[in-house]
């Protein structure tokens, strides 16, 4: 590592970022947890454990981003991001219960059940639009007798605008 | 002390063998060994999946099942590591080393036949532990007031969160994280709302299917999404004859079998150590005693053997201080505690003695899967190879709907299928950022009840905190806890590795595409 790039070479440390991201959690907990009642020791509040969490969680988070200012041996992975990041299949999977929930509330389950296998398989890179069809299709006839008939789940199979 | 153990025992097979329950037995460990051979799912994603659909069930049931879902993975988990050197699950990545080398000299089969022998063995023994070991645990923690419980919990949740792998220090971050995320919703003594931002829903609590989900499923999906190689068929041509080893074969798995065994137990023994370590434990001590240690990794039956018997012996010990204290050891085990508290149980050393039902028909299960396993896994070899085929491509979209559909049944609430997306993309940065999010599951089923114990110490001892050291058996907790801190801060100075090393690429699923291409994966759950 060049010692020159010293502040480079922080950015683009992994345990920084966790460190960090725990840092700001804890606090968050803490001062959140600071307006509720802590109480004494004896009769402790529901603010009392939730407030030392935070604490402890900050402190760890100084930990862990003060062990990462030690200089990296350039064997581990510490990039944030994967080597070839997949951002539309990460997408699509996110996405996929969204489209759960809006087209299982407003259409009922088979088409809540075609949406959310349709949006998950487009993320593959080796997907096709009849691929995807055939998939979904399958998924939607299979969950909706297994849950529907079989497990009974109070949902329906087709509505319109949200019957629940 | 040991007629009862016995009578019980009997009594639990009576349990484990009424028709719905060997029925959920039976589905549990074909899921299992399905999931074990499918590259791409771990037991952990998998009980989280079938968790809603257990609700309707009787506890016996539910839990049988979902336990059998644990074991049956490691059956199946052996066949993709030995056929196809993969190690889509984290206990098996050393069987890898010597069962590959075996396949390629055509001797897969061979492997495959000792190894679910091996299994059985490990597994017996872990059972038999079990058996004589819980009641005494519970006769100890018996006289447990709130502190010891405490103390007792502290030491579990450190053990369960610096013992696994990768960073301690990580591992406790997410172990307050669990304990934090336990403690949103209604306060149970005040009554008053905590970390619910106004939203009626969170009343509740979170719900723990929507964390585990969201966890171990869409954050695992998110990781190993297009990154799964297609499988190279080429070696898995097995067929039921030639699993039959030879008498010299056997004759050289035979100690082996037991050393790994005797092994596997004994890291059951100490908390937080689950069958992954167990298993490198074992192949290590097994090549320092060998007399040709340089032939290790050329294909030696005793490569595979050991490292198998001891996996299997320790995921039976694992259940010994989750049934018997309650306090689980790894994120499975915490996920089954869960099952258990939505049935209602509670967990803890009265266990046993309020629910004879449930441990000992667990038990008994124990034996009656581990014997189903061995019957599905010798005839159907050729079934379960098949399904090494199936491409990533249609696994995971189908698993989302189950998962879309699992939280929702669980409450008929849309709300929490949304708290699945926001808990997996939070899952996947943590990933990302190195931290192993199984502790969470640990720190949040623990949680309330840490808490709950917590107050009651305090309020008992009038908010005198040093009771945690004057109690003598709380204070023995503690000390255990301060020296494994301790030997954490001096492994970390020494700068030496730790015990168990990241070969494996995370949690269950997905194979690297090659591993000179992959930059070390985060490995996920510690312990399945």
């Amino acid at each position: 590592m060049r010692p020159s790039s010293l502040i480079g070479s922080l950015v683009r440390k992994r345990d920084f970022y966790a460190g960090g991201l725990m840092i700001l959690l804890g606090l968050g907990i803490a001062l959140k947890g600071a307006t509720y009642r802590s109480g004494t020791l004896m009769h402790m509040g529901p603010g009392f454990l939730p407030t030392a969490l935070g604490v402890i969680l900050i402190l760890i988070g100084i930990a862990i981003g003060a062990a990462a200012l030690a200089p990296s041996d350039g064997q581990h992975d510490e990039s944030i991001l994967p080597p070839n990041p997949q951002w539309w299949a990460w997408f699509c999977i996110l996405m996929s219960p969204v489209a759960f929930i809006v087209f299982g509330r407003f259409l009922g389950m088979a088409p809540g059940t075609f949406a959310c296998v349709f949006v998950a398989a487009l993320g593959d890179r080796s997907a096709t639009w009849l691929s995807t069809i055939v998939l979904s299709t399958v998924v939607t006839v299979f969950g909706v007798s297994l849950f529907s008939y079989f497990l009974q789940v109070p949902m329906p199979i087709f509505t319109w605008g949200g019957g629940l | 002390m040991i007629a009862t153990a016995l009578t019980d025992l009997w009594h639990g097979f009576g349990v484990a063998l009424e028709p719905h329950n060997l029925w959920w037995c039976f589905v549990g460990v074909l899921v299992g060994n399905m999931v074990g051979v499918l590259p791409g799912m771990g037991p952990l994603a998998t009980i989280s999946i079938l968790l809603p659909l257990t609700f309707g069930m009787k506890p016996v049931g539910a839990i049988l099942m979902l336990a059998g879902v644990m074991y049956g993975a490691q059956y199946g988990g052996a066949i993709c590591s030995i056929l196809l050197n993969l190690p889509c699950h984290p206990p098996h990545a050393v069987t890898c080393l010597d069962g590959f080398p075996m396949t390629k000299q055509g001797r897969g089969g061979v492997a495959l036949g000792l190894t679910v022998f091996a299994s059985f063995v490990g597994a017996s023994w872990g059972i038999t532990e079990m058996i004589f070991l819980s009641p005494l645990l519970v006769k100890a923690a018996l006289q447990f007031g709130p502190a010891e419980v405490c103390s007792l919990m502290l030491l579990g949740l450190l053990a369960g969160s610096t013992l696994a792998r990768g960073s301690p220090l990580k591992g406790v971050a997410m172990t307050v994280l669990g304990l934090f995320l336990g403690s949103v919703g209604t306060d149970l003594e005040t009554g008053s709302e905590r970390y619910t931002f106004g939203m009626t829903e969170l009343d509740d609590g979170i719900e723990l299917i929507a964390l585990a989900l969201g966890l171990f499923d869409i954050a695992e999906f998110m990781s190993s999404v297009n990154q799964i190689a297609p499988i190279n068929t080429k070696y898995t041509n097995v067929r039921l004859s030639d699993m039959r080893p030879s008498k010299a074969d056997f004759k050289k798995a035979f100690f082996p079998m037991w050393r790994g065994t005797i092994v596997g137990s004994l890291c059951s023994l100490i908390p937080g150590t689950g069958p992954t370590i167990a298993s490198f434990v074992a192949y290590a001590t097994e090549k320092k005693i060998s007399k040709h240690p340089e032939k290790f990794g050329t294909g030696l039956i005793e490569g595979v053997v050991c490292p198998e018997a001891s996996t299997h012996s320790s995921v039976q010990g694992d259940f010994i201080p989750t049934m018997s204290l309650g306090i689980p050891g790894d994120a499975v085990m915490a996920l089954l505690l869960g099952a258990l508290m939505i049935q209602g149980i509670v967990p803890g050393p009265q266990l046993i003695s309020q629910h004879p039902d449930i441990f000992w028909g667990l038990v008994a299960s124990f034996w009656i899967g581990n014997i189903l396993l061995v019957l599905l896994n010798v005839p159907l070899i050729g079934v379960w190879v098949k399904m090494l085929a199936i491409p990533y491509r249609f696994l995971y979209p189908s698993a989302l709907f189950f998962v879309c559909i699992g939280v929702y049944a669980a409450n008929n609430d849309f709300f929490q299928v949304g708290e699945v997306v926001v808990i997996g993309a939070f899952g996947y940065v943590l990933l990302r950022l190195g931290f192993h999010p199984a502790p969470i599951l640990l720190g949040f089923v623990l949680g309330p009840r840490f808490e709950e114990n917590f107050r009651r110490a305090m309020l008992i001892a009038r908010g005198d905190m040093t009771v945690f050291v004057t109690r003598p058996i709380s204070a023995v907790f503690v000390a255990l806890c301060v020296i494994l801190i301790g030997t954490q801060i001096y492994v970390r100075m020494r700068g030496s590795k730790s015990v168990v090393p990241d070969v494996t690429d995370h949690g269950g699923p997905s194979p690297p595409i090659s591993p000179e291409l992959q930059p070390q994966r985060i490995p996920v759950t510690p312990a399945e």
